[in-house]
């Protein structure tokens, strides 16, 4: 068992799907001779060529368009748009070409193609290097949506998405890139839409994930120790597919849940899991379904103002306890 | 078969189901919106014949007759226009989105210059696979002006892919002349050595002329010399859509342009080739009852179960994002 940081576990996934299946290509902005911006691919261009690992020009049009012309010819790319905000400067190309084509051409079509960016806040990178874009991609049909929280599921969840038949934005928290996390040997796959209880607790229930997960799982033990409240914490992992049964098993359970996510408020994917606990889990709840998130605004840069606004261990500790006194 | 009378056979079919398409918006049955090439024939039709079964066709929302030309059949296309089960895409794409695989025709897409990258994606498989494909991507002379335009010709110039460019330049972006809104005389072909490629304009009311240059940049891209942009000359001899009556063009213009029409011109050529009347005719009846029974298959054909609505977002057939 290996101690992997989230950047390594990133290159650790790649390779061992390319080591597997030779029509897996990378293809990104810097991702061959620099191995990344965010050293995520480093070792890939000497192990598998330049065929096979494909620096571009900063063209996310290009990228995009390039690996969904592959996967729709038998190839199973990996393109790399490296900050998940510049998903705006190819936003043609990835919700209204790779989502909708299958469905268009009546199924004639398969787009087996990983979208991977680095998503969201913590590096001080401000408003347009740093926000949480989960709530744009998993409102568009035909896009599956991947956000892994540790080193060991960036691995699964990668190859998960590799084998996927169909087009996957795998969203790496780069708050979590120099984490630490242990990694088991030999291969490892998981199951998209498969949600991981990473706490017990009979009071409450925490859905989170990605960067938020450690987050809540920091509070959920402060609420443990200061307030006397045992709160499971669900890592949702995927929010397309979604795993509306493990979320539904803990409100049943527990009789409170509370969101946390990154994403700016308005419309971000806590609304659709409290909305379905609304409909489906009415008759388990014993309180307000609580949403933790970023105010709706873009990220601030400064450190006190990118803290202000991230959900911290703090805010999610108090939020809770104060909801469930 | 003769090539010439292959690209005269392909020419009448296009012409003729593109006729029929414009009576069926008027007796109400195309609905949605349609965008026709009459008078742009030659190109889809040189194209098409000179490429190889397994070669990768891409469109725009201007697509019927490049469909038609690599093999998928005409009621499929009426089918589909016509918004019935029985279409290529189950009624799923419509007009602008017409699809056969089976028949390397990977999609017309809507979205002006989106699948300029997309048809690079393609290529990019075919040259890593040494399949010596290739990938023809046809687009209008509007997209030119688009970033996605810029992005695909400069990394298929730089990954040297296997891919044709080919620009039907029909003198309009939508309404507007394209003169009125480019920098440069020649849409395309002025643009090439900004990408370190081959100015090539070629006359694309000329069957044979298209041919030739297709088989050419064809046989240059399978033998790794890369991509290729192509300026084709052509004119459309309606309006952008069917709510278009293209009545902003002058009207000697479009009279000089009829007078070069495609169709009949090869027509003559051929003739005074020494190509027997009765052979020609033969070919023109033929694409005449092909049109009469493509129209009623498609007329007859069912409508798309509801339940199609949610199928094929996923490839396991259905559209659930949930548990």
């Amino acid at each position: 068992m290996a101690q992997l940081t989230y950047r390594d576990a990133v290159a650790r996934g790649l390779a061992q799907e390319m080591r597997r299946d030779e029509r897996v290509v990378l293809l990104g902005e810097d991702v061959a001779e620099a191995g990344g911006v965010f050293k995520t691919t480093p070792g890939l261009l000497e192990e598998f060529g330049p065929r096979r690992v494909r620096d571009t020009p900063i063209s996310e049009q290009a990228i995009l368009g390039a690996a969904m012309g592959a996967a729709m010819t038998g190839l199973r790319p990996i393109a790399e748009i490296m900050f998940s905000d510049f998903f705006g400067v190819g936003w043609d190309l990835l919700a209204n070409q790779i989502a909708k084509t299958r469905y268009m051409a009546g199924g004639q079509l398969s787009l087996p193609l990983v979208v991977r960016a680095a998503n969201g806040g913590g590096l001080r990178f401000g408003a347009q290097h740093s926000q949480d874009v989960a709530n744009w991609v998993m409102a568009v049909p035909g896009l599956k949506v991947v956000v892994p929280s540790t080193p060991r599921d960036v691995v699964g969840l990668l190859a998960a998405a590799v084998r996927d038949p169909d087009p996957v934005v795998f969203l790496e928290a780069k708050g979590l890139y120099p984490v630490r996390g242990e990694v088991p040997d030999g291969e490892i796959t998981d199951t998209l839409g498969s949600a991981v209880l990473r706490r017990e607790g009979g009071d409450c229930v925490i859905v989170t994930l990605g960067l938020m997960a450690p987050r809540a799982l920091a509070a959920a033990e402060r609420l443990e120790r200061e307030h006397g409240i045992a709160a499971a914490v669900l890592d949702l992992r995927s929010l397309v597919p979604l795993d509306v049964r493990a979320v539904l098993e803990q409100l049943e359970r527990t009789g409170r849940l509370f969101t946390v996510e990154e994403n700016p408020r308005l419309c971000g994917w806590g609304a659709e899991v409290v909305s379905i606990c609304a409909e489906e889990g009415f008759t388990s709840l014993d309180g307000p379904l609580v949403r933790i998130t970023t105010p709706h605004v873009p990220l601030p840069a400064a450190d006190s103002l990118e803290d202000a606004a991230l959900p911290s261990v703090d805010r999610i500790t108090e939020t809770v306890a104060k909801s469930m006194d | 078969m003769d090539v010439r009378l292959e690209l005269y056979r392909q020419m009448v079919r296009m012409r003729a189901m593109e006729k029929r398409a414009y009576d069926l918006f008027l007796r109400g049955l195309v609905k949605g919106t349609s965008h026709l090439s009459t008078g742009q024939e030659a190109v889809a039709a040189g194209f098409a014949a000179a490429m190889r079964p397994d070669d990768y066709t891409f469109a725009t929302y201007r697509g019927h007759a490049h469909t038609l030309a690599r093999g998928a059949p005409m009621a499929g296309i009426l089918a589909e226009l016509m918004g019935r089960g029985n279409g290529l895409m189950s009624g799923k794409g419509g007009s602008m989105h017409l699809t056969s695989t089976e028949h390397g025709m990977m999609g017309s897409y809507a979205i002006v210059g989106a699948h300029l990258p997309i048809a690079g994606g393609a290529a990019w498989s075919a040259q890593l696979r040494g399949s010596e494909q290739v990938a023809v991507c046809f687009f209008g002379d509007g997209t030119t002006n688009i970033g996605a335009f810029h992005e695909a010709l400069n990394l298929a110039a730089v990954w040297q892919l296997p891919v044709l460019y080919v620009c039907e330049n029909n003198q309009y972006m939508e309404y507007t002349p394209i003169r009125a809104v480019t920098a440069v005389e020649r849409p395309a072909a002025d643009r090439a050595a900004a990408y370190g490629l081959e100015r090539v304009v070629v006359d694309g009311n000329d069957v044979d002329a298209v041919y030739e240059t297709a088989l050419g940049a064809l046989g240059k891209a399978r033998e790794g010399g890369g991509p290729s942009l192509i300026e084709a000359d052509t004119y459309r001899h309606g309006g952008h859509s069917r709510a278009d009556p293209g009545t902003y063009r002058p009207q000697r213009e479009v009279e000089d342009w009829l007078a070069r029409d495609p169709v009949p011109a090869y027509r003559t050529k051929l003739l005074a080739a020494g190509i027997a009347e009765s052979k020609l005719a033969g070919i023109e009846d033929a694409a005449a009852r092909e049109t009469d029974e493509a129209t009623k298959a498609a007329e007859d054909g069912p409508l798309p179960e509801p339940a199609l609505v949610e199928r094929d977002l996923w490839a396991d057939g259905g559209a659930a994002w949930r548990n």
